[in-house]
């Protein structure tokens, strides 16, 4: 390796640090206007002069300020590592989502794989969170999570399949360069699978259980004070973040629109964004399922149709080659 | 289940897993969409409170002035507030005489009149019971302190207050004259003569008995 060759990997890795960085504040930003706004409200004002623009800065400065405790019956090693986990491979998934043929950190060959095994990684913090904290909350909310992402990484993975399958590829690149606006058709139960098996995933109403302030305090997260918790916070948005811009790249064909040449990245980081603000438009306007009501709508209503999904496409396929 | 639904009637071709009957679970996921869309849409009537001054409704009470001159230390306020939050301390002072061979008058000198805010609960019985107008209702409300033994106003302070008192409101219309009005637009008394005078009637002691 050069170190031309180097330099590059440098470069591209501190570009997916600062998106990974700055994009979920951006949607979390987006998240405090709309959702005051939904709700009647103006959000945050004050922080940084401008309609409180600066809002999600102050309170990092905030969570970096506050003490970082660990219970004393708490698995500390395990305690203390479980935030990583749960943020780093949605730092991975953003390196492997391509914006746009040429802007893309890693492009990867099976990247669309890659990024279905990465953010089920991510869940794992979850579960290390809530095993480690020594509080019933916490192993409540951790075994919620745990069920929920059993259920519903299923239906993901199998509209993401119907996708592939369509493609011909499993290479994001090659799925959105394959995408056609009839896909928006073809496509729409295994996308509506994707988007409600993605909320499901994230943790985020009406899909919050494990979470769920009124009943489990705030689940596997209890615990966890100042920058650990804000790391938490972080993969939460995140997720959103990665989810929605795979959503824009499987089903709304990325950078595909006008002037693709030039602005492709800014197409497809729209069309993110547009799911990003369904996703935060869902959390204002419904309440939390019941556990019992989360299990039967992935098991009873997304698998079947994301399996009739996959054989529509399977068939569409074989019928057009 | 608030009605028996038989498969015949109640189409079961909602994929949700709540089945209502009042118009099943995809159009009230849709109509909950709709709204917080719609709320988006208007503009909120959010008034920021330290930019934008709040339009208060009259006689709101925010705090209790004090017109000193009208005090006589006569103590209502301070016995019938309900959690004794006023503090009243005077002496008399003697008037001497000012004709010859005349009285010495006393009276009532303020020496401190204080309200402590912190126990307040702004019943205003204070302001009710004060037969000389000297307590009234100010709707300034600013003056929280970070320390709460600075909640406890002396005179001075009560008496800063008095210039925010606003008028009283107008009465209504065809309501009833204020009394001093009505006193003085009274007709005077026609002058008894001592011969159109009832008899007293005493009651008899032995009658009860």
């Amino acid at each position: 390796m050069t170190a031309l060759e180097a330099l590059e990997v440098v470069l591209r890795s501190v570009a997916v640090l600062a998106a990974f960085l700055v994009l979920p504040l951006l949607v979390g930003q987006t998240e405090h206007k709309v959702m005051a706004h939904m709700q009647g409200r103006l959000g945050p004002m004050y922080a940084g002069g401008f309609h409180g623009w600066a809002q999600l800065v102050a309170d990092g400065v905030k969570f970096v300020q506050k003490e970082d405790i660990t219970p004393a019956a708490a698995d500390k090693g395990v305690f203390r590592f479980a935030p990583a986990v749960a943020l780093i491979p949605y730092l991975v998934a953003m390196a492997v989502i391509p914006l746009s043929p040429d802007v893309v950190a890693a492009d990867a060959p099976a990247s669309a794989v890659l990024v279905l095994a990465v953010t089920a990684v991510g869940i794992l913090g979850t579960l290390m969170a809530g095993w480690a904290s020594a509080n019933k909350y916490s192993l409540l909310g951790a075994m919620r999570a745990a069920a929920q992402l059993l259920s519903y990484e299923l239906p993901l993975v199998l509209s993401v399949a119907s996708v592939c399958l369509a493609a011909g590829s499993l290479s994001l690149s090659g799925i959105a360069a394959a995408w056609s606006p009839w896909w928006l058709l073809w496509q729409l139960p295994g996308a509506v699978v994707f988007l409600v098996a993605a909320v499901a995933e994230l943790q985020r109403p009406p899909f919050d259980m494990p979470v769920a302030d009124s009943e489990i305090v705030f689940g596997a997260y209890t615990e966890y004070t100042g920058l650990r918790f804000a790391f938490f916070l972080l993969s939460e948005y995140a997720g959103i973040v990665v989810m929605s811009l795979l959503f824009a790249v499987l089903y709304l064909g990325g950078w595909q629109g006008p002037f693709s040449d030039q602005l492709g990245w800014v197409w497809t980081m729209l069309k993110g964004f547009v799911i990003a603000v369904v996703v935060i438009w869902l959390r204002v306007s419904w309440p939390r399922l019941r556990e019992d009501q989360l299990q039967r709508l992935a098991w009873l209503v997304l698998v079947p149709l994301a399996l009739a999904q996959l054989a529509l496409t399977g068939v569409w396929v074989v019928a057009s080659a | 289940m608030t009605e028996p639904t038989t498969p015949s009637t109640t189409p079961s071709t909602t994929p949700e897993p709540t089945k209502r009957s009042s118009g099943g679970a995809i159009p009230g996921i849709l109509k909950g969409l709709a709204t917080t869309a719609r709320t988006l849409a208007k503009p909120s009537h959010t008034a920021e409170y330290p930019d934008v001054s709040p339009h208060l409704p009259p006689r709101s009470r925010g705090v209790i002035a004090l017109l000193e001159e009208n005090c006589t230390s006569c103590m209502l306020c301070a016995r019938e507030c309900p959690d004794w939050c006023i503090y009243i301390d005077s002496h008399k002072e003697t008037i001497p005489a000012t004709t010859p061979g005349g009285r010495d008058r006393q009276r009532n000198v303020l020496d401190r009149f204080a309200i402590d805010f912190s126990l307040c609960m702004y019943c205003g019985i204070c302001i009710e019971v004060c037969p000389f107008d000297a307590l009234h209702w100010s709707p300034e409300f600013e003056y929280s302190e970070l320390d709460i033994r600075d909640l406890l106003h002396e005179k001075d302070r009560l008496g800063q207050w008095m210039p925010t008192v606003p008028p009283p409101p107008a009465l209504d219309e065809h309501s009833a004259e204020p009394a001093e009005i009505a006193a003085t637009n009274k007709p005077a008394r026609p002058v008894r003569t001592p011969a159109a005078r009832p008899t007293r009637v005493t009651p008899q002691p032995e009658a009860e008995a």
